[in-house]
C-alpha cells in the first residue's frame, strides 16, 4: 500500500469531479449561447465557485480542510500564470481565489484542477460549503483525533447532496479535534468539536447556529456528545430542519442562526432530535470500517526518529535575534519529538494579506517537498503552514522563507492581520480593507515591538458580511460608508476560540483610516502601560473594560 | 402548454391534483398538490389512497420540496407518482430524481431528453437518498469486504 498521509481520490472521486466539469462546460456553453439567462446561470456558476465581481469573474477553489500537496500547490500556481494575473489569494475559509478570470476559461480551469484531484464545487451558493478544519490537524500535540478524517467524511456526504443544494442560505461546517480550537467552531452554522466521553469513546460536541455576518451569534450546543457513527444522521437531521423551516423571506434572516435564535435552542434541539431518531441507524450510519478506511488515509507520514532538541537551532537562537523572534512567533511545537510546525506568513509588508504569486507558490511547494513531506496547509488566518518540518531543517527553511518574504515573525501578532478583499475587488464591500491592513502592518512593522506586544489578532472586514471575521478579532475593524466616505468602526474583545468565544464590542463612532491607525496605536500603548504579567491585549481589555480605551480614542479630541 | 415528462414512470398520471385544502375535504380523491410550506404529515391516512402528489417549486432556488419528497418516499413509504411542478429547470433534475421525483411538469416542449440525460449525468453518488443508488463509501466497503473474502477463500482452498 502506498505511503499516504492525506486523502487521495479514488476512481469514484475522480469520476464525479470529471462529470461535474463536463456538466459545467455544457452550462457555460448554454450561457454563452443565450440558452440560459444570467438569473438561471447564476446559481449554477456559484455552486462551481464562480462569482461576478467588480472587474472580472472570481473563481474560488476549494481546498478541503486546508490541506494541499506540493503538486496541487504547483497546479494552482500554473493556473494563476495561465488564466489569471500570476497570483492568487488565500482566504479566511482556507480556500484560494483567482480574481481575474474569464467566463470562457472557467471550464478549462476546472479541468486543470480535476487533473490534480481538486475542484471548486460548493465554494459558493446556498449549499453546504467547503468544510474547514484545524490547520495544525495531525501535527498538533493536543488533539483527540485528526479532524480531517471527519472533515473528509462530511465533504463527501455534502458533495452534490440532492436535498440540500438549495438551502435558504449558505451553510458552513467546521471541525476541530483539539481543545485549543483553531477552527472557530462556535461561529459556524455547525461546529463539530471532537472529544472523549468518560468511557474514552470519541464523539462530537455539536454546536449549531453560530455565525458572523451582520448578526453575529455564538452557536448553541445541541449535543454534548454525539457518538461518531451517528454524525451523518445528525447532520442530515439538522439540515433537514433548516431546509424546511429556515426563513426564505429575507436574505438577511435566512441563516440557521436566525432560526435557532427565533425558535430557541430548546425547540431546535427537539426538532432535530425528532428527525435524528428517525434517521439514526439507517444507511447514514457510519460503520467502523468506513471510518477506519478514511482514517488510514490520514496516518502521519513516515517520520525518521530525531533528537527532541536540535543543537544547531539552539546555537542560532542564542546568536541571532531575528531567528529567535521567528522561532517564537512562527514555529509551533509538534506532536512528534524532533519536528516542528512552521507558519509561512503571507503578510508581507505592503502586500494584501493572503496573496501569493505563482512564483511564491511554486517556491513553497519546493520547500514542502524538501522540508515537510510534500504537504502544505492553508490556515484561516490566511497563512501557509508546513506541518512536518524536522528541527534540523529550521534554519535552512527560515532563510528560504525569508527570501520569499514569508518569514516575518508575525504569526498571531499584530502584523498577522486578517482582511477580506474589500472594495478593491468585492462588489459587496463598503470600504477598502487591504490599504488599511497594509498601513497598519507598516506602522507596526518593527519585529521587536511586535514581539513585545505579543498575541493580538487584528481582523478587518470591508462590509457587514464579515468575511474578514472582524467580530472575533481582539481588535476588529469594520469598513463602513458614510455619504461616500470610507470610515472604520473599531470593536474590541472578540475571540474565535471555542472555550472563550466572544463577539467584540463596538468602541464608538467610526473613524477615518488615519484616525483608526492612531487609535490602534493609542490602545496598544495603553495595553503596554497597564498590562500585568502574562496578559495578552485581549486579557487586559477584559480586565479593564472598554472605558479607558474609549477615553484614549475619543476623550481627548482636539 | 404545460407537458408532464416522465422520469422512471412509464406514463404519468392523467389525474388533476386537487389543492390541499380541497383534498382535505374529499379524502377519496387520488391526486393532491402540496404547497412547499405544508408538512407531508397532513396527508395522514389519506396517503394510502393517493396515486399522485404534486410538489411545488415556486422558484428553482426554493428547495423545500426536496425535503418533502424525501419524507414522503423514505419516511412515509409513498410509492405513487411524485411530480415536480413550478420552476423546474433541467439543471435541478439530477437532484430531483435522487429525492424521489418521477415526473416533471414543464412549459417548454423539448424537455424529455433533459430528463433522460439527468439520470446518467453523475455515475457516482456520495449519500444515500430515495433512488436506491449505492453511495461511494458503501461501494468501497463492499469492494474491500469482497477482496478479503476472496483472499480468505484462496487461503482456505
Amino acid at each position: 500500500m502506498p505511503d499516504s498521509y492525506f486523502y487521495r481520490y479514488d476512481a469514484h472521486d475522480r469520476a464525479l469531479v470529471a462529470e461535474r466539469v463536463a456538466q459545467f462546460r455544457d452550462q457555460v456553453a448554454r450561457r454563452l449561447s443565450g440558452d440560459l439567462t444570467e438569473e438561471q446561470f447564476k446559481p449554477l456558476r456559484l455552486t462551481n465557485g464562480l462569482y461576478l465581481q467588480l472587474h472580472a469573474y472570481m473563481l474560488r477553489v476549494a481546498i478541503p480542510y486546508g490541506t494541499l500537496t506540493s503538486g496541487q500547490l504547483r497546479a494552482l500556481a500554473g493556473i494563476a500564470r495561465r488564466f489569471d494575473r500570476g497570483y492568487g489569494h488565500f482566504t479566511t475559509r482556507q480556500n484560494l481565489q483567482f480574481n481575474w478570470i474569464r467566463l470562457e476559461d472557467a471550464p478549462d480551469i476546472l479541468e486543470a484542477l480535476a487533473a490534480v484531484d481538486m475542484h471548486a464545487m460548493q465554494t459558493s451558493g446556498n449549499c453546504i460549503r467547503n468544510v474547514t478544519a484545524d490547520h495544525f490537524a495531525g501535527a498538533a500535540g493536543d488533539e483527540v483525533e485528526d479532524p480531517r478524517i471527519w472533515a473528509e467524511i462530511v465533504r463527501q456526504w455534502s458533495t452534490l447532496h440532492p436535498e440540500f443544494s438549495f438551502l435558504p442560505r449558505k451553510f458552513k461546517i467546521a471541525v476541530t479535534g483539539s481543545p485549543r480550537d483553531r477552527a472557530a467552531v462556535r461561529v459556524h452554522d455547525i461546529g463539530l468539536r471532537l472529544h472523549r466521553d468518560p468511557a474514552g469513546a470519541v464523539g462530537f460536541e455539536v454546536i449549531v447556529g453560530g455565525g458572523l455576518g451582520r448578526t453575529p451569534m455564538i452557536g448553541k450546543t445541541l449535543r454534548d456528545f454525539l457518538p461518531r457513527e451517528d454524525l451523518l444522521a445528525y447532520l442530515e437531521a439538522t439540515l433537514r430542519v433548516y431546509n424546511r423551516y429556515g426563513r426564505r423571506d429575507n436574505l438577511y434572516k435566512a441563516r440557521i442562526k436566525i432560526l435557532v435564535h427565533e425558535i430557541g435552542a430548546e425547540r431546535m434541539r427537539g426538532e432535530v432530535d425528532a428527525e435524528f431518531h428517525a434517521l439514526r441507524g439507517t444507511a447514514l450510519r457510519l460503520p467502523d470500517e468506513v471510518i477506519d478506511a478514511i482514517a488510514r488515509q490520514f496516518a502521519a507520514p513516515a517520520l525518521a526518529a530525531r533528537p527532541a532538541r536540535s543543537e544547531d537551532v539552539e546555537r542560532l537562537r542564542a546568536r541571532d535575534r531575528a531567528f529567535a523572534r521567528w522561532l517564537a512567533a512562527n514555529v509551533t511545537p509538534h506532536r512528534v519529538p524532533g519536528y516542528a510546525i512552521v507558519t509561512a506568513a503571507l503578510k508581507q509588508l505592503g502586500a494584501p494579506p493572503g496573496d501569493a504569486s505563482a512564483t511564491q507558490m511554486d517556491a513553497v511547494a519546493d520547500l514542502a517537498d524538501r522540508h515537510s513531506s510534500g504537504e502544505v496547509r492553508v490556515s484561516h488566518e490566511q497563512n501557509l503552514i508546513l506541518p512536518w518540518v524536522p528541527l534540523d531543517d529550521l534554519q535552512a527553511l527560515w532563510r528560504a522563507l525569508d527570501a520569499l518574504g514569508f518569514a516575518d515573525p508575525v504569526a498571531g501578532r499584530i502584523g498577522d492581520i486578517v482582511a477580506c478583499p474589500g472594495l478593491d475587488y468585492c462588489a459587496l464591500a463598503n470600504a477598502r480593507s487591504i490599504p488599511l491592513a497594509q498601513r497598519l502592518s507598516l506602522r507596526f512593522g518593527d519585529a521587536a515591538r511586535q514581539q513585545e506586544i505579543g498575541e493580538l489578532k487584528v481582523r478587518i472586514s470591508g462590509c457587514i458580511n464579515a468575511c474578514g471575521h472582524h467580530h472575533v478579532g481582539h481588535i476588529g475593524i469594520l469598513g463602513v460608508d458614510r455619504n461616500g466616505t470610507e470610515l472604520y468602526q473599531i470593536s474590541l474583545g472578540g475571540d474565535p476560540e471555542a472555550g472563550s468565544t466572544a463577539i467584540g464590542e463596538i468602541l464608538g463612532p467610526a473613524l477615518t483610516e488615519e484616525r483608526t491607525i492612531e487609535a490602534i496605536e493609542a490602545m496598544v500603548d495603553l495595553y503596554l502601560a497597564t498590562r500585568v504579567a502574562g496578559e495578552r491585549f485581549v486579557d487586559t481589555y477584559r480586565r479593564l473594560g472598554a472605558d479607558p480605551y474609549k477615553e484614549k480614542v475619543y476623550g481627548h479630541r482636539a | 402548454m404545460v407537458t408532464v415528462h416522465s422520469g422512471s414512470r412509464a406514463v404519468p398520471s392523467a389525474l388533476s391534483p386537487l389543492p390541499l385544502d380541497a383534498w382535505l375535504l374529499d379524502l377519496t380523491a387520488a391526486a393532491v398538490s402540496l404547497p412547499n410550506t405544508a408538512s407531508p404529515d397532513l396527508l395522514g391516512d389519506g396517503l394510502a389512497r393517493l396515486e399522485l402528489i404534486a410538489l411545488h417549486f415556486p422558484k428553482f432556488n426554493d428547495g423545500r420540496a426536496y425535503s418533502q419528497a424525501r419524507l414522503l418516499r423514505g419516511r412515509m413509504g409513498y410509492r405513487g407518482e411524485l411530480r415536480a411542478t413550478g420552476d423546474v429547470l433541467r439543471d435541478q433534475l439530477p437532484f430531483m430524481l435522487r429525492c424521489g421525483f418521477d415526473s416533471f411538469e414543464k412549459a417548454d416542449p423539448p424537455f424529455g431528453e433533459a430528463v433522460r440525460a439527468a439520470a446518467t449525468l453523475f455515475s457516482v453518488v456520495y449519500q444515500p437518498a430515495e433512488d436506491n443508488r449505492v453511495p461511494a463509501a458503501e461501494l468501497r466497503r463492499l469492494a474491500t469486504a469482497g477482496a478479503m473474502a476472496a483472499a480468505a477463500a484462496v487461503s482456505l482452498g
